[in-house]
């Protein structure tokens, strides 16, 4: 378990501590961030691109960020600012009752398009399931865009990427 | 022959950095790079850079050169700088003073600065295996340079030797331009880069073999492959080893400080591991045991771009001081800013290897 761990894969005990509190979540419209960052380094990006103060401000900038979800808008600048990729939105009243919304960073080739099946994949780059793409945003206009992707509600603590398959070419 | 109050050796985010810091007061300023774009690494980094605001968090590298330039450029146009691309500076003679440089392959000339700083950035470290010598077998510095300055990829299948921060960001990097990762092999029992940059490579499904080193490339003429093996907590192989297939390798295992000229100018000079290799002895404004040298950057121990710039604006700071162009109160203000700076960076878990490192050479002042 720790091998994973030390090779970049958040495991179990980890994955409990970012997951948002449940009650709000499933009821948070736009949805809630989940910040994977479990190790300490000098970075606060997330602290700085958040609108409203949800990321809390760091002491040292060293700290790992501490969310209060209550004031967490779901609106995914974190998401696109974060230099690690570790910032994800999931959107729980999305949708049909086995849906969810998840808003995913992207910055590899062929840029997604709204309407694409996609893959969805997990830690380690394996399918998941698929989900549908239904907007892409760019909020910092800098080339990090965030896929908002339609996934299966019960796995959005699973799915932490997607493939873009272009012309069915799978 | 031609002279410069302050001659920076070096257009990185350290040497631009001294140069600018030497320019805003008012000196006289000429920066000399080898290379024929200024930015050192910075112009090969289309990542987003961690640290804070003051450092450009969260701007990729290649703008922060651009912010860089343009400021170089401002002080170029009020005639307070003077920059020198494809000019190489080749020797230190401690006798005059003189440093000498060579300008492309053909052209030679000299000049004598009042004040020095050494900003020459970091070399790559190989390491040994059977066919390391075979074309196929790039340092990630070079591949980063052909993909993201020149725009041509190095093959079709890479296999990453180093988990550090290199490997996983040139990793991600080719990724990006299409190519795909064999996989990255890391000797040591856990990815020695930040733990985020590894779980992005991971989640586009490419393996990281921790506890592992390669032992071969295999190929008749070009790298066909390679054979890669598990290592104890000893770095002895056990197990079997085992064949990847791809056609290029990229060594990610190192970076050490440049210092000839250093050890040229008769800097004293210490083998400190922590700084990854031999680094120049300095006081806490880089100043080294020669009067009129300073050092900044990876040259002065490998470290970040954004320690680098601080480091640079602090020698840049001193050297002008040591001329006499500073008030006493600019040269407190600046100077208390910039440490400030440099120990927030450097005050994490990250930062304690840099500490350790910097308590082995710095000195509080030069007797
Ligand atoms: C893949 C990768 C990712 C990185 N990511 C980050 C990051 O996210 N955040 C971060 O802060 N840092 C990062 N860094 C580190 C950062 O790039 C370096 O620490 C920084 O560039 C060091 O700056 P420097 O000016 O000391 O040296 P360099 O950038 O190496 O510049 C040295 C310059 O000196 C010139 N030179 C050398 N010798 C001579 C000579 N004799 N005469 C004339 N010119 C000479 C060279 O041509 C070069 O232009 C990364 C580095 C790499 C390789």
């Amino acid at each position: 378990m720790d091998k994973l761990f030390n090779s970049g894969v958040l495991t179990a005990e980890r994955i409990e501590t970012v997951i948002p509190p449940r009650d709000l979540w499933k009821t948070k419209k736009n949805g809630l961030v989940i910040i994977e960052c479990p190790q300490r380094i000098p970075c606060n990006p997330c602290y700085e691109s958040c609108p409203t103060g949800a990321i809390l401000p760091f002491e040292d900038i060293n700290d790992t960020p501490v969310v209060d979800y209550t004031k967490c808008i779901g609106c995914g600048r974190c998401v696109a600012k974060c230099p690690g990729l570790a910032c994800f939105v999931a959107d729980l009243t999305w949708g049909a009752e086995n849906e969810a919304l998840m808003k995913l960073p992207y910055e590899m080739l062929p840029k997604p398009e709204p309407g694409d099946e996609v893959v969805c994949l997990d830690r380690i780059g394996s399918e998941v399931s698929q989900g549908k793409v239904i907007n892409i945003t760019e909020p910092w206009e800098d080339s990090t865009m965030v896929v908002h992707v339609v996934v299966p509600k019960d796995r959005v603590m699973d799915i932490r990427n997607i493939k873009v398959v272009k012309n069915n070419a799978r | 022959m031609q002279t410069t109050e302050i001659l920076v050796i070096g257009g990185g985010p350290a040497g631009l950095s001294a140069a600018l810091e030497a320019a805003s007061l008012g000196a006289d300023v000429t920066v000399l790079d080898s290379d024929l774009k200024l930015g050192g690494q910075l112009i090969k980094q289309t990542h987003k850079f961690f640290g804070s605001k003051a450092e450009y968090a969260g701007t990729r590298g290649f703008e922060i050169a651009n912010f860089l330039f343009d400021e170089i450029e401002k002080y170029k146009t009020l005639g307070k700088l003077k920059v020198f691309t494809n000019t190489t500076a080749t020797g230190y003679y401690k006798e005059d003073g003189v440093v000498s440089y060579m300008v492309g392959e053909e052209k030679y000339g000299r000049i004598k600065p009042q004040k020095l700083v050494f900003a020459t950035g970091a070399q790559e470290r190989l390491i040994p295996f059977v066919n390391n010598d075979m074309p196929g077998v790039y340092g990630a510095g070079a591949i980063q340079t052909l993909m993201n300055v020149y725009g041509i990829v190095p093959g079709e299948k890479v296999l990453m030797i180093g988990a550090g921060n290199i490997g996983l960001i040139v990793s991600y990097q080719l990724m990006q331009a299409g190519i795909k990762i064999a996989g990255i092999v890391e000797a040591m029992p856990k990815i020695g880069g930040y733990w985020v940059h590894a779980a992005k490579i991971r989640r586009l499904g490419v393996p990281i073999y921790l506890q592992h080193t390669i032992k071969e490339a295999l190929g008749n003429n070009v790298v066909e492959g390679a054979v890669i093996q598990e290592v104890n907590n000893c770095f002895q192989p056990v197990g079997d080893p085992m064949e990847v297939e791809c056609d290029t390798i990229c060594l990610a295992v190192g970076l050490t400080p440049t210092c000839e000229l250093l050890w040229s100018a008769g800097c004293e000079m210490k083998f400190v591991p922590q700084l990854c290799g031999y680094v120049a002895r300095r006081d806490p404004m880089m100043r080294t045991s020669h009067p009129d040298i300073w050092v900044a950057g990876d040259a002065a121990g490998i470290e970040e771009a954004s320690a680098a710039m601080v480091e640079g604006r602090i020698a840049g700071l001193s050297a002008v001081a040591s001329l006499n162009h500073v008030s006493q109160e600019t040269f407190y203000d600046r100077s208390a800013e910039y440490h400030q700076r440099l120990e927030n960076l450097r005050a994490g878990e990250v930062g304690e290897k840099i500490r350790s490192g910097l308590s082995c050479v710095c000195c509080k002042q030069w007797g």
